[in-house]
């Protein structure tokens, strides 16, 4: 159930974080069934560049363009920390109208957790249930920020499978990762190629 | 959606079901036991003074939420989760609001009757002092989510945030406590307009801070 054409451009990107230009002139066209693989070292600008992709940070310049819903997956886990993951996920897939939320938990073997309280989780066991919550919502784009950090193999293996599935159904993915993805015919580019140079002073 | 969203919103602040949630209340009423001890028994004087007290404690119970009302959901994702769903700012804060509300104001309503037992309050008093608080409370928690918005990606928001409440609220506590000198129902009206202009400015107010504080 994918919308029929979805779409990520970013023209001529640039973004500050405070007063420091993180990147400038970043441009990338995503069509549907692109997986993109982001790398850069930490504080490169990986998060900031996928919260103005997302429509959560205004560029300093430059323009986004996106056809499609967007899912988006960061270190903001967006599940109530006192409630235990079953019911904190059923807040979201009740919005997001999930028909089959047992399947979801099955693939991302969450049906053990779902009595245990969201503060109690590991940082692997949350990052699987932000994955759960990306499934359900079942939207073309999604734009994903260290997804694979605190996973077991087991996990980063159920990971990769999910986005090749994601993307041979016509989704796009954009992933910001340190970890290589086992993903086919995925395009990758480092966040430090657009970074300014150290005598360009910023505008 | 809208539903959904207040009744999560309710799950987490509402008295009794949330952790420590029932505290606003407890506070209120210890405010309210306390003050015979520090200034006698009299019954004249507590009956004169008792309703400036019963609003100085709805005042400070509605600051002790402040904290968790909006911060943690900033750090949580969560209004960006729903942000990309399609669901204004303006949109979550009324709910919010309304969540916020509903969590001290009714309890707070409630415990005012024994609280007015234990300061001598009576009568025609009383009645004006509910009446009041019913007319205010929805002004003070409009106060209080502004400036938790607007606070929530400070570091010292908490402190802040009470701090700013109190002259805030003033207009309130000026004619929410007067209109029980002066036994008037004109001041009540004046209580209810603020707290409408208040309910109205909020969510917009409020929605454009956690936007903004994205930016940071």
């Amino acid at each position: 159930m994918q919308a029929p054409s979805p779409l990520l451009i970013a023209e001529n990107l640039a973004c500050r974080r405070g007063e420091r230009l993180l990147f400038r002139r970043l441009s990338f066209r995503l069509e549907g069934g692109a997986a993109c693989h982001m790398t850069g070292a930490n504080g490169a600008g990986k998060t900031t560049l996928i919260r103005a992709l997302a429509g959560l940070k205004t560029p300093y310049a430059g323009s986004v363009t996106r056809e499609g819903a967007l899912a988006l997956l960061d270190e903001r886990i967006g599940l109530d920390p006192d409630l235990p993951l079953g019911q904190a996920l059923a807040f979201w897939f009740a919005l997001d109208g999930v028909a089959d939320a047992a399947a979801i938990m099955e693939r991302l073997r969450l049906d053990p957790l779902a009595e245990v309280p969201v503060r109690y989780l590991s940082t692997g066991q949350k990052k699987r249930a932000t994955l759960a919550r990306v499934l359900g919502q079942a939207a073309p784009v999604w734009l994903l920020d260290e997804p694979l950090s605190g996973l077991d193999t087991a996990s980063q293996d159920t990971f990769s499978a999910l986005v090749r599935e994601h993307c041979a159904g016509g989704g796009i993915a954009l992933i910001a990762s340190h970890q290589p993805l086992d993903v086919p015919g995925m395009t990758s580019f480092a966040i430090e190629d657009f970074a300014p140079a150290p005598q360009e002073d910023e505008a | 959606m809208i539903a959904a969203l207040l009744r999560r919103d309710l799950a987490q602040f509402f008295p009794f079901t949330g952790s420590g949630a029932a505290l606003p209340v407890v506070f209120f009423v210890a405010v309210a036991m306390l003050f015979p001890f520090a200034v006698g028994p009299d019954a004249n004087v507590l009956a004169k003074t008792g309703g400036g007290v019963v609003w100085i404690a709805a005042l400070l119970a509605a600051i002790l939420p402040l904290e968790k009302l909006v911060a943690r959901d900033i750090q949580l994702g969560f209004f960006d989760q729903l942000r990309l769903r399609g669901v204004a700012e303006e949109a979550m804060m009324a709910v919010r609001l309304l969540a916020h509300w509903l969590s001290f104001g009714p309890p707070l309503l409630l415990a005012t009757f024994p609280a007015a037992a234990l300061l001598k309050i009576e009568g025609e008093t009383f009645s004006i002092l509910l009446l009041g608080l019913l007319a205010g409370t929805p002004g003070l928690a409009a106060i209080g989510l502004m400036i938790a918005a607007l606070t929530a990606s400070l570091r010292a928001g908490a402190a802040l945030s009470g701090l700013l409440l109190i002259p805030l609220a003033l207009p309130i506590l000026i004619f929410g406590a007067g209109a029980l000198a002066r036994q008037d129902q004109v001041s009540l009206g004046f209580v209810g307009a603020i707290s409408l202009a208040l309910v109205a400015l909020a969510p917009f107010a409020a929605g454009a801070a956690i936007r903004a504080a994205r930016e940071n």
